[in-house]
């Protein structure tokens, strides 16, 4: 494992896509099982034009340009079967970085679900899924983990430290962290060894969303001055914990807000004066600071960096329940087709249509979904939890 | 402009208590607001009755009863010529009463000048337009409804086309309740688009009161909820516009998901024996109650038994049946024709035609305690966004521009000679 005394930017990124649930009516209950539409084909070919493509191209690039360059990736199952279909070129590229030895692919669960909350086992064997997918495909062994959402809490350490994994990555929330800082490496509060890395969110958050706001004072943002952030972040610290959307790059910022070219200069900048490690790698490095728990739930999203997003309202909360209480009828079932469509239905982002915490405030615009408004997402996703009802029952 | 209070002309049809529809309550809510702004109202009335205000002077053209008491209300003249209206010297068709409408207007002009005259839908819009072309006064149309709408998007009454297009292009400017209205006056009637202003209707929650929901009066409804039905209600003129017949089809369909669900149609009109025979050949009359026509308390008890208040109609220019329905606790489903679903964003929306989209809306409502919540609970912090006050800013904001733009019109039109405002008091 590479060691450095330099401070050590790491980079983590996240791919994913989730089978959007198309109109489906309750007539169809019962009739048709295909509860996908075809906005999936249309939302990743787009994607993978604006975003997946370039910046992979771009961080093959890098890669061979600075010998010092790595970073890590979670590549979703959901993510891994759209590209299958519509980007195997993607999925050639992803195995050609991984073939560098300096690209770390981090485990999570299958279906980017909230599984953990709901069931453990299933929970469980969702990761377990993506780990078989991931060394079919990569031929790795996955060591370090992300949950969906980042969403952490000391039960989750102590059941991924469980299940083997060394190193667990979450939101370096200051209501936590208290004077310690995110650029340490930290013991996960677990019986088991379990390491802990915590996302840097202000200069995370610099690129991944106020790059282009143009009502930013910092805007635009040069390589130089986010150099000069980054310089600062590690000047106490070791490590400069970087994690976004992979859809940071070209899709969340488009191309034409200079993100590639920023994204490049700056690697070029960093790997003069800096090193970059995976999470592993990172997590192997450096003696943990101290242990850090969290007995609530922790996340990403939102300045509350909680779940409302997904469990914060009555429908978000009774799909949710609607759909595990049927976990158990499913599994006798021997239906794989069955099984899989449930757990595509696990998948947060049916939730997170479903949100009214900005709807409810008139800003439309803060509402990100394929959907009229949040009561169809739920009318769509009610109707396809009812046909998987139905089948388990057929 | 005479300077002081704006001295405003308004041609109304109804106000409550004796309204047959929304358009009476609009009315006194905008006057009451306009008002309170500072503005000195005329309101004239097509008949003689006592009105509970204060804020404005009320006019009645004629000495008749209340018009809705004969059943002629402001919405129904599928016989325009028909003696519709009993009074002791004679019976009056509506062509008559409007009529005597204009020529009272007229009168009272010769005696009265004001700023603008306010006119609200083509009942009066001949008056106003007799205002105008006599009087020179600025004429501001306001449009609730169309002939277009009224009809269900069918062809309508000839003469009621040729008034309203008559009335909009000599209206100095028009006021819409929705863009869904100014984009059909604007295309069916071929007015630029500019001199349309859009003023949503408002609501004001106090204007409705303390009311306590007494279950009592409605029994059978709540002996049923006990049994767990969930209750569908709709508050409506039973008539084409309101796309009843599809609410109907789909709660029969929506029925053999979900048998546990009743259909309130609270209302009356024209369709209501097709409405009757439609639920029996359907096989739902058990579930399908006609309540008649409501008013006051009954309306509020309706409003606040209903689980889902579905608004269906085939086209509708605002929709304030889906504010009071949010008021009062239901959850709101609207069709997308409708000028309301622009304001509203935690409803459910269909289009009118589509029985199946509406029938699995009102299942999963019924089905699902969580989207019940959310709609109900989240609908709250917005129907109280727009106050009449709110409103009446826009309205008088219409007011000044017509004023303008009739004044720049009428330079130009006495220099060829017009002798349109001839009859103006000086």
């Amino acid at each position: 494992m590479k060691k450095t005394s330099k401070p050590t930017i790491v980079l983590y990124l996240h791919m994913h896509q989730p089978w959007r649930v198309r109109p489906y009516s309750l007539f169809e209950v019962g009739r048709d099982h295909n509860y996908y539409g075809p906005d999936n084909e249309q939302v990743f070919r787009k994607v993978a034009d604006k975003s997946y493509r370039p910046m992979l191209k771009l961080l093959g690039q890098l890669l061979e340009r600075y010998p010092d360059f790595a970073f890590s990736l979670s590549i979703t199952g959901t993510f891994i079967e759209h590209a299958e279909l519509w980007g195997k070129d993607v999925i050639e590229k992803l195995k050609q970085l991984v073939k560098s030895g300096r690209v770390e692919i981090v485990a999570e669960t299958y279906y980017h679900s909230l599984a953990f909350f709901y069931d453990s086992e299933e929970f469980e064997r969702q990761v377990r899924l993506h780990q078989a997918k991931i060394k079919d495909l990569f031929g790795v062994e996955m060591k370090a983990f992300r949950n969906t959402e980042l969403a952490y809490n000391d039960a989750l350490a102590e059941k991924v430290a469980a299940m083997g994994f060394k190193t667990v990555i979450a939101e370096g929330w200051d209501n936590i962290l208290g004077w310690r800082g995110p650029g340490y490496v930290y013991n996960a509060k677990a019986s088991k060894p379990l390491r802990l890395l915590l996302k840097n969110y202000r200069l995370s958050d610099d690129i991944a969303f106020r790059f282009s706001d143009r009502k930013w004072s910092e805007h635009p943002l040069s390589a130089t001055k986010y150099f000069d952030w980054a310089k600062e972040a590690t000047a106490g610290a070791p490590l400069l914990n970087l994690f976004m959307d992979f859809e940071t790059f070209g899709e969340h910022q488009w191309a034409d807000t200079g993100i590639f070219e920023f994204f490049e200069k700056f690697v070029e900048m960093w790997s003069k004066k800096g090193d970059f490690q995976t999470i592993s790698e990172a997590a192997g490095a450096h003696e943990p600071k101290d242990t850090i728990s969290m007995p609530e739930t922790v996340t990403w999203a939102d300045t509350e960096r909680d779940l409302t997003a997904w469990i914060g309202n009555a429908m978000q909360r009774e799909s949710l329940q609607q759909l595990y209480s049927l976990l158990p009828a499913i599994l006798k079932c021997n239906d794989e087709k069955l099984l899989d469509d449930f757990r595509n239905l696990t998948t947060s982002d049916h939730s997170y249509y479903m949100c009214t915490k900005y709807w409810n405030d008139g800003d439309v615009h803060a509402y990100f979904s394929a959907y009229e408004s949040p009561y169809d997402a739920f009318l769509y996703v009610s109707n396809a939890i009812r046909d998987i009802e139905y089948r388990s029952k057929a | 402009m005479r300077r002081g209070k704006l001295r405003i002309l308004m041609l109304g049809w109804e106000l409550p208590p004796h309204n047959s529809g929304g358009l009476g309550v609009a009315c006194f809510h905008m006057a009451r607001a306009i008002a309170q702004k500072g503005g000195e109202i005329a309101f004239v009335l097509p008949y003689s009755a006592g009105h509970d205000c204060d804020f404005m002077n009320i006019l009645a053209a004629t000495n008749l009863d209340p018009l809705e008491r004969f059943g002629g209300s402001a919405y129904d003249h599928l016989d325009l010529d028909a003696p519709t209206f009993q009074a002791p010297d004679g019976g009056f068709s509506i062509r008559d009463v409007q009529a005597k409408y204009a020529e009272f207007v007229v009168k009272h002009l010769e005696q009265s000048d004001y700023d603008v005259v306010h006119a609200h839908d083509w009942l009066t819009l001949e008056a106003g337009m007799a205002a105008k072309l006599e009087f020179g006064i600025p004429l501001v149309a306001h449009i609730h409804a169309t002939e277009f709408d009224r009809s269900g998007g069918e062809r309508g009454n000839p003469i009621i086309h040729e008034i309203e297009r008559e009335g909009l292009i000599m209206a100095d400017k028009i006021i819409a309740v929705s863009e869904y209205t100014k984009k059909l006056i604007a295309e069916r009637y071929e007015i630029p688009l500019d001199k349309i202003d859009v003023a949503h209707n408002g609501f004001d929650p106090d204007d409705w009161g303390q009311y306590d929901y007494d279950p009592s009066r409605l029994a059978y409804i709540e002996q049923k909820k006990q049994e767990g039905f969930k209750v569908v209600s709709t508050i409506s003129r039973l008539t084409i516009q309101k796309g009843l017949v599809h609410l109907l089809r789909s709660f029969a369909l929506a029925l053999k998901y979900n048998p546990k669900m009743l259909l309130v149609i609270a209302g009356d009109g024209d369709q209501r024996d097709e409405l009757l025979e439609l639920s029996a050949e359907l096989g739902v009359m058990q579930k399908v109650l006609f309540t008649g026509f409501i008013r006051g308390q009954e309306i509020r008890d309706v409003y606040a038994s209903a689980d889902i208040f579905v608004m269906s109609s085939r086209s509708e220019p605002f929709g304030l049946t889906a504010f009071e329905a949010a008021h009062h606790g239901s959850a709101v489903v609207l069709t997308r024709q409708s000028g309301v679903a622009e304001v509203l964003l935690n409803v459910l929306k269909y289009d009118f035609w589509d029985e199946h989209r509406l029938a699995d809306i009102m299942v999963n409502i019924a089905q699902s305690p969580g989207l019940a919540e959310d709609l109900k609970e989240n609908i709250r912090r917005e129907y109280t966004k727009l106050p009449w006050s709110k409103v009446a800013e826009a309205i008088l904001g219409s007011y000044q521009s017509a004023v303008r733009g009739m004044a720049t019109v009428q330079a130009a039109r006495r220099a060829v000679g017009s002798r349109v405002g001839a009859r103006r008091a000086a």
